[in-house]
């Protein structure tokens, strides 16, 4: 649980310590009068679509994080632990993956500075490259089962089942999201809704990549 | 809002409000089923969340039936009263309390206190609620499956929850799963908009330092359970797989009958550290709304503002943070290591800090208010009792050497009842009779309120408190039978008999309320927009209830905290949120000064 704990508590501490700055010698009690000034605004590169995607990052991150709490606890109770040899293929998917993020990242610049035609086919490129991911994911299942490493087989295996499939399955959503902001396009949308639903994919896409890239780390590791 | 109204609007710049952008229902099925308005959501989450939670009061009567008069009722076998416990807890835990102070208050609270016409993710909001009528749905499915529900204990322990043997181990424990885990995703949609609501959508001047602490507690516990519930949820998916593609995440090798079962090398002690690191923040996501909500009932029914508001928020999120820190406090009997066991005592023991700090602030703004002996008034102090009592017994079995001999012991039923059941429970029913008038328009009926409230108050500790004596003597609790024991006297018996008579009394008060709820919704009176005389944007809508939108064409404009009560020098006992100070009127001319 330490991995959760300590991810648990740099939330929790950003979280407070933002709290603090808000409250820090503030007078509650002390009305403002209406003719003084009011509060300053919420800025407004700070939106709500953001927050949100920021909020739903903090739950994903939970739920990867106990994941793989329960993934290093399971890995130091027992001599029966065996780790599954990781396919070549993981390096492709991994390539792939870390290639959608990047064109999902052009086609956010490309939605700000409002060139339309690129935006499309970065769009379109992400899109593809992660459905190779997941293809390539379910192809590496397949040839571990063909090399007889069954899900209940091992503990070991089990894990790398799980947190293969928790990840993909938060890649299908965002794939859906994905699919949204296609139809937003074509649908002609103003620009800046159009920027709002692409900027949100990429920074999924990121913050997935990196999950990802932790998780296959951990497994190599092991 | 009282005698005068006032027109924010001419003290500064009106909020620029268009044409709303929010989807405006149409017919009665856009209005009431498939509304997007979260005050609608929030009375669906409500009558879900009260429908299911009466079949969880059933299953209790059930069970107390079977204690206090054993074989009375040939329904109910050993496999079928540990189905009703499971069913009974699971149930009241999740299903109600979290569902209806998140889902419920929170939906109808949030953007009313906090000036906002809607929550930010109407949509998402909608889906939410439909996704937690399908776990309900499910979870309900499991009663009528062939094996029935699973009888596997409320905190669904692995091996024995799956293990051949258990009720309901086919079919039940599947759905139980399904269901836990169609919950979370739901939830987790609503807290999302829970949260960003209380961070983007407060209208002008309403800081965060201005919140009701109300929008306080359910806004920590939202946070939490955002983060507590994927636990849940990652130990749900390891069960499920467990339990349906034969991985041993959980499930040891087990001999059973000479021979050996296919799982082989599961931890259960992994399970006990998911479930508990959910389920201890649990406790405080149903306990802080429930602390925010009673303290708004106390400033406003003691018309004095709350002593050390600023304590009080601090003081919630210091608890929040704190509750992830005690999980195992609930593992001292799984087993662990002296200074484990040392550490989460003492972690367990810091969490009273602030909690006392909270109860005592609560006590020192009753002190001298001019206290109003309202319904809510009545159930808030009745809350004060049972926390303080139920926390009691708490500080005991924190600690180590305390619970291990009292863990399996009805102590243990009659600490958790008193401090995470009665006490919430009584908020919630101070909290409907409190906004009810708002909800509807109309007050709710005065003498079958105090009927109520008496009955349920001394009923259930005539229920809770002699539970402790028994555990005190070792009577073990989720027993379906005592059968001929030596050290449990034969008053133990006599005395479940009182426990259940009184259960059912108490139960029968419950219908009195539900009665009270459907008869004023037509018949009581009028209660106009403010009949409490509160400060909080909620009551300073231009409609009772609330149009769509909350309110009206300009969004209020915030001056001041919620607890302006009783301002010396000020004519009446209570300044709204909006009221700039220009426009307070004092008592007299000569006195005016600084507001204070």
């Amino acid at each position: 649980m330490t991995v959760t704990l300590v991810l648990v508590v740099l939330m929790m501490a950003a979280f407070a310590g933002w709290l603090f700055r808000q409250s820090f010698n503030v007078r509650p009690w002390v009305a403002a009068s209406a003719r003084g000034q009011l509060p300053a605004p919420i800025p407004p590169s700070v939106t709500a679509p953001r927050v949100g995607l920021g909020v739903l990052l903090a739950v994903v991150t939970s739920v990867f994080a106990l994941t793989v709490s329960a993934y290093l606890m399971r890995r130091e109770m027992g001599a029966d632990w065996q780790s599954p040899p990781l396919p070549g293929l993981l390096w492709g998917n991994t390539l792939a993956l870390a290639l959608a993020s990047l064109a999902l990242q052009v086609a956010w610049q490309a939605a700000r500075r409002g060139a339309t035609r690129r935006l499309h086919q970065a769009l379109a490129v992400g899109g593809g490259l992660t459905l190779a991911f997941l293809v390539g994911q379910l192809v590496v299942w397949r040839q571990l089962e063909a090399a007889g490493y069954y899900l209940s087989s091992n503990p070991a295996n089990a894990f790398f089942y799980l947190l293969t499939a928790l990840h993909a399955a938060h890649l299908l959503g965002g794939l859906v999201a994905w699919g949204r902001v296609l139809a937003r396009l074509h649908g002609g949308a103003g620009a800046l809704r159009q920027r709002a639903g692409v900027e949100l994919c990429a920074l999924y896409w990121h913050f997935l990549l990196l999950v990802w890239a932790l998780v296959f780390g951990l497994m190599l590791s092991s | 809002m009282g005698e005068r109204e006032y027109d924010a609007s001419s003290y500064a710049p009106p909020a620029e409000v268009e044409e709303m952008e929010l989807p405006h229902p149409k017919g009665f099925f856009g209005k009431y089923v498939w509304s997007q308005d979260a005050k609608v959501i929030a009375v669906q989450y409500g009558l879900t969340a009260t429908a299911i939670g009466l079949v969880a009061l059933v299953l209790s009567l059930l069970m107390r039936l079977q204690l206090g008069f054993p074989n009375s009722l040939s329904l109910i076998d050993p496999g079928s009263y540990l189905q009703y416990v499971t069913m009974h807890g699971m149930i009241m835990v999740v299903y109600l309390l979290t569902a209806i102070f998140l889902g419920g208050f929170g939906n109808y609270l949030i953007p009313l206190m906090c000036g906002a016409r809607d929550m930010v993710f109407p949509y998402l909001n909608m889906l939410s609620y439909w996704i937690y009528l399908a776990s309900v749905l499910i979870l309900v499915a499991g009663f009528f499956v062939a094996g029935g529900s699973t009888g596997a204990g409320w905190t669904l322990y692995p091996p024995q929850a799956i293990s051949p043997g258990t009720p309901g181990v086919d079919t039940g424990i599947v759905l139980m799963l399904v269901s836990l885990a169609v919950f979370i995703v739901g939830f987790t949609m609503g807290g999302l908009n829970y949260v960003v609501t209380v961070l983007q959508a407060r209208t002008r001047g309403m800081t965060l330092m201005r919140l009701p602490l109300t929008v306080w507690g359910i806004f920590m516990a939202t946070v939490m359970a955002l983060l507590a519930f994927p636990a849940l949820f990652v130990a749900v998916l390891m069960m499920l797989m467990d339990r349906l593609i034969g991985t041993s995440f959980f499930m040891p090798e087990m001999l059973s009958m000479g021979e050996s079962s296919d799982h082989r090398g599961g931890s259960p002690l992994l399970f006990q550290h998911l479930f508990w690191f959910f389920g201890h923040p649990e406790v405080y996501i149903v306990a802080l709304p429930a602390f925010g909500i009673v303290s708004d009932l106390i400033a406003t029914h003691a018309r004095k503002n709350i002593f050390g508001y600023r304590m009080m928020v601090w003081a919630i999120i210091i608890i929040g943070a704190l509750s992830f820190v005690v999980w195992a406090h609930h593992m001292y009997v799984s087993g662990m290591s002296p200074y484990f066991g040392f550490l989460f005592a003492t972690t367990t023991l810091i969490i009273a800090v602030p909690t006392a700090i909270k109860v005592y602030n609560w006590v020192l703004t009753l002190w001298r208010g001019n206290i109003r002996l309202t319904l809510p008034m009545l159930f808030a102090i009745g809350f004060l009792f049972t926390f303080v009592n139920g926390g009691l017994s708490g500080l005991f079995l924190g600690n180590v050497t305390v619970d291990v001999p009292l863990s399996d012991t009805y102590f243990v039923v009659g600490h958790f009842h008193m401090v995470m059941a009665v006490a919430p429970i009584l908020v919630i029913f101070g909290a409907i009779y409190h906004w009810y008038p708002k909800i509807t328009g109309r007050m709710l009926d005065e003498t079958l309120g105090k009927v109520h409230f008496w009955i349920t108050f001394l009923g259930t500790y005539v229920i809770y408190y002699p539970m402790h004596f028994m555990g005190l003597e070792g009577v073990p609790r989720r027993y379906y039978a005592y059968g001929e024991t030596t050290f449990i006297s034969d008053s133990v018996q006599s005395l479940n008999a009182v426990i259940t008579v009184a259960a059912f009394i108490v139960a029968l008060a419950q219908l009195l309320f539900l009665f009270n709820l459907a008869w004023s919704y037509f018949r009581g009176r009028e209660a106009g927009s403010n009949p409490w005389q509160a400060t909080t944007l909620e009551w300073q809508t231009p409609h009772t209830p609330p149009r769509h939108g909350n309110f009206g064409k300009a969004l209020p404009i915030v001056y001041r905290w919620p607890y302006d009560y009783s301002v010396p020098g000020v004519k009446q006992d209570f300044i709204p949120q909006n009221v700039p100070p220009e426009a307070v009127e004092r008592e007299s001319d000569t006195r005016r000064g600084g507001e204070r």
